[in-house]
């Protein structure tokens, strides 16, 4: 039902990327989200590409979690392959017939493409399969925090996404409960047209909502009460400290991007 | 904090209302309504106080001014000798007096029992070292120490609420308020929260007002005072103030099940005595009177 739906993916494990302090992991993926984009001939495809395949292992997540992952994005690999075979010209012709033509550069141009996008999301999951929400939070609160110069909230920011971290399952929760209650005094939910069903969520959204201001309301004073004044002069009990195990990955992804520089001088480059 | 207040037997007073008057401010719909009628009462050092009052009798709006959410219309009220009018010691004054709330789910900030239990010490700066002791020893006095990694929103009502405890101990307060802390709970929730409530007064000499209206847990305290709309009604020890059950009745209160029980019993001829409180007493009392037939 409604609350089998999982927010934040994280998988509890053991692992060398589990481990890995999370606000590593993020500059880290997001180096290899670049870099994937920079992969232009075969040689630095095929270094990513063993380079996602050793992280895939590494982190001991089951395969099939990031085929779940892929599932989402499936239609949109598909759909741009297929256009960028269609619409890039080059001068080698593979095959044609009546008004569509295929060169070879489009083909390698699709696959590329096809593997990057498939690339990004198996880094972006495992980055959220491996790392809890709630340092995910601290991380991008302490990565972030240069921006406090320019004036922007960065730790309201971080409270805010921990709040509705939390408030989540309660929320969800409480729409399960009034789901039922309205469904005991003979409200439809299942059947009709769209219309009628959208319509048939308004008793649903309306106490919700009440109750959500009420919480808020009830929340606010309860962290009045817990001297909460922003986030001046707070302190935390789980520090982010940077471990050996860091500088490893931190070297072996350096290692990785120039290695994927240097391969991309080697051939001539398959895409544009 | 140079006015202490000692009452005449001795005792440091913790928390002081002094003709405490209070309006709720006027709306659209409705006129400015008074609902605290010139309030004095004091809760001493170590003092387990239990405030009883229907819905609307002004009991929670009592609680709330404890530790200065809400400030008096007229009248003071003093927290360990600090004004709650003045702002420069709010802080101050939310150290010395926690609160606990009916919703547990409303109190809980974080998505690891332990990061919300830190949230207190967090706010006051608490360096990091020095706090994982106050959060392990704050989850070890409710018993939820065994929990510290779990999602709060996995956990029952009464650990949930006795999480939301070890946040406000955690921040070390001499005095925690409970605004009806178990109405929302089931009844082995309620037994786990009072046992904790328990062990605070007993095992950590922290004082406790707890507001509540159930009359088996006002049973345990040190002293009961009945608010009825607004003004003080009674006060007294627990098998005094119940012992009037005709005059609690009138206002729409009931008395512990045990003493109403023997109160039946002695009106109907049997020797039973008249402050009984709990179900061991009462057992207790019905053995004495069939003996003695």
């Amino acid at each position: 039902m409604i609350s089998d739906i999982t927010i934040g993916q994280f998988m509890p494990g053991k692992s060398f990327v589990h481990k890995l302090d999370p606000r590593m992991k993020i500059i880290l993926m997001t180096a290899i989200i670049i870099f994937v984009f920079l992969v232009k001939n075969l040689m630095s495809m095929g270094a990513m590409l063993g380079f996602v395949v050793l992280a895939v292992l590494f982190s001991r997540i089951p395969l099939r979690m990031y085929f779940k992952g892929l599932k989402a994005i499936w239609f949109l690999v598909f759909f741009t392959a297929i256009l960028n075979m269609l619409y890039i010209k080059g001068e080698h012709i593979v095959w044609q017939y009546k008004a569509i033509t295929i060169y070879e550069e489009a083909l390698w141009q699709s696959g590329f493409i096809a593997l990057r996008l498939v690339m990004i999301v198996i880094m972006s999951s495992m980055l959220t399969y491996t790392t809890s929400p709630t340092d995910l939070t601290s991380a991008i609160e302490r990565l972030l925090a240069p921006l406090k110069l320019f004036r922007l909230p960065v730790h309201e920011l971080a409270m805010m996404m921990t709040i509705a971290l939390r408030f989540i399952p309660t929320l969800l929760e409480e729409t399960e409960k009034i789901m039922n209650a309205q469904k005991a005094r003979g409200a439809d939910l299942e059947s009709g047209g769209v219309i009628k069903r959208a319509k048939a969520l308004i008793p649903i959204l309306i106490p919700l909502f009440i109750s959500s201001f009420r919480r808020a309301f009830e929340l606010a004073t309860a962290m009045d009460c817990r001297c909460y004044t922003g986030g001046n002069g707070r302190t935390r009990l789980n520090v982010l400290k940077y471990r050996f195990r860091d500088f490893f990955a931190f070297l072996l992804v350096g290692g990785l991007c120039a290695g994927i520089i240097y391969l991309n001088t080697l051939a001539p480059s398959l895409v544009r | 904090m140079e006015n202490i207040s000692i009452t005449p037997d001795g005792g440091e007073v913790q928390i002081s209302l002094r003709d405490v008057y209070y309006q709720y401010e006027s709306t659209d719909e409705s006129p400015p309504k008074e609902v605290l009628h010139g309030i004095s009462l004091d809760v001493k050092k170590g003092e387990f106080v239990a405030l009883l009052g229907h819905n609307g009798s002004g009991k929670s709006t009592i609680a709330k001014h404890m530790n200065a959410i809400l400030l008096p219309s007229g009248g003071k009220v003093y927290v360990a000798g600090m004004d709650t009018a003045n702002e420069e010691l709010l802080t101050n004054i939310r150290r010395t007096v926690g609160m606990v709330f009916q919703n547990p789910d409303n109190q809980l900030v974080a998505t690891i029992v332990e990061e919300d239990v830190a949230f207190g010490p967090e706010n006051l700066g608490v360096p990091s070292d020095e706090m994982r002791k106050l959060v392990d020893d704050a989850l070890k006095a409710v018993g939820m120490y065994e929990y510290r990694r779990h999602a709060p929103h996995k956990l029952s009502g009464g650990q949930k609420q006795r999480v939301a405890i070890a946040g406000i101990i955690a921040m070390r307060p001499k005095c925690i308020v409970f605004d009806e802390p178990t109405a929302m709970l089931d009844p082995r929730g309620r037994q786990e929260v009072m046992d904790a409530i328990d062990s605070l007064v007993k095992k950590l000499g922290i004082t406790v007002v707890l507001i509540t209206h159930y009359m088996d847990e006002a049973a345990k305290a040190d002293r009961v005072i009945i608010i009825n709309d607004g003004t003080l009604l009674m006060e007294g020890k627990p098998n005094e103030v119940f012992s009037h059950i005709d005059m609690l009745r009138e206002h729409y209160l009931d008395v512990p099940q045990p003493t109403e029980l023997a109160q039946y019993l002695r009106s109907m001829g049997y020797d039973i005595p008249e402050d009984v409180l709990t179900p061991e007493e009462c057992a207790r009392a019905i053995l004495n009177a069939k003996n003695k037939l």
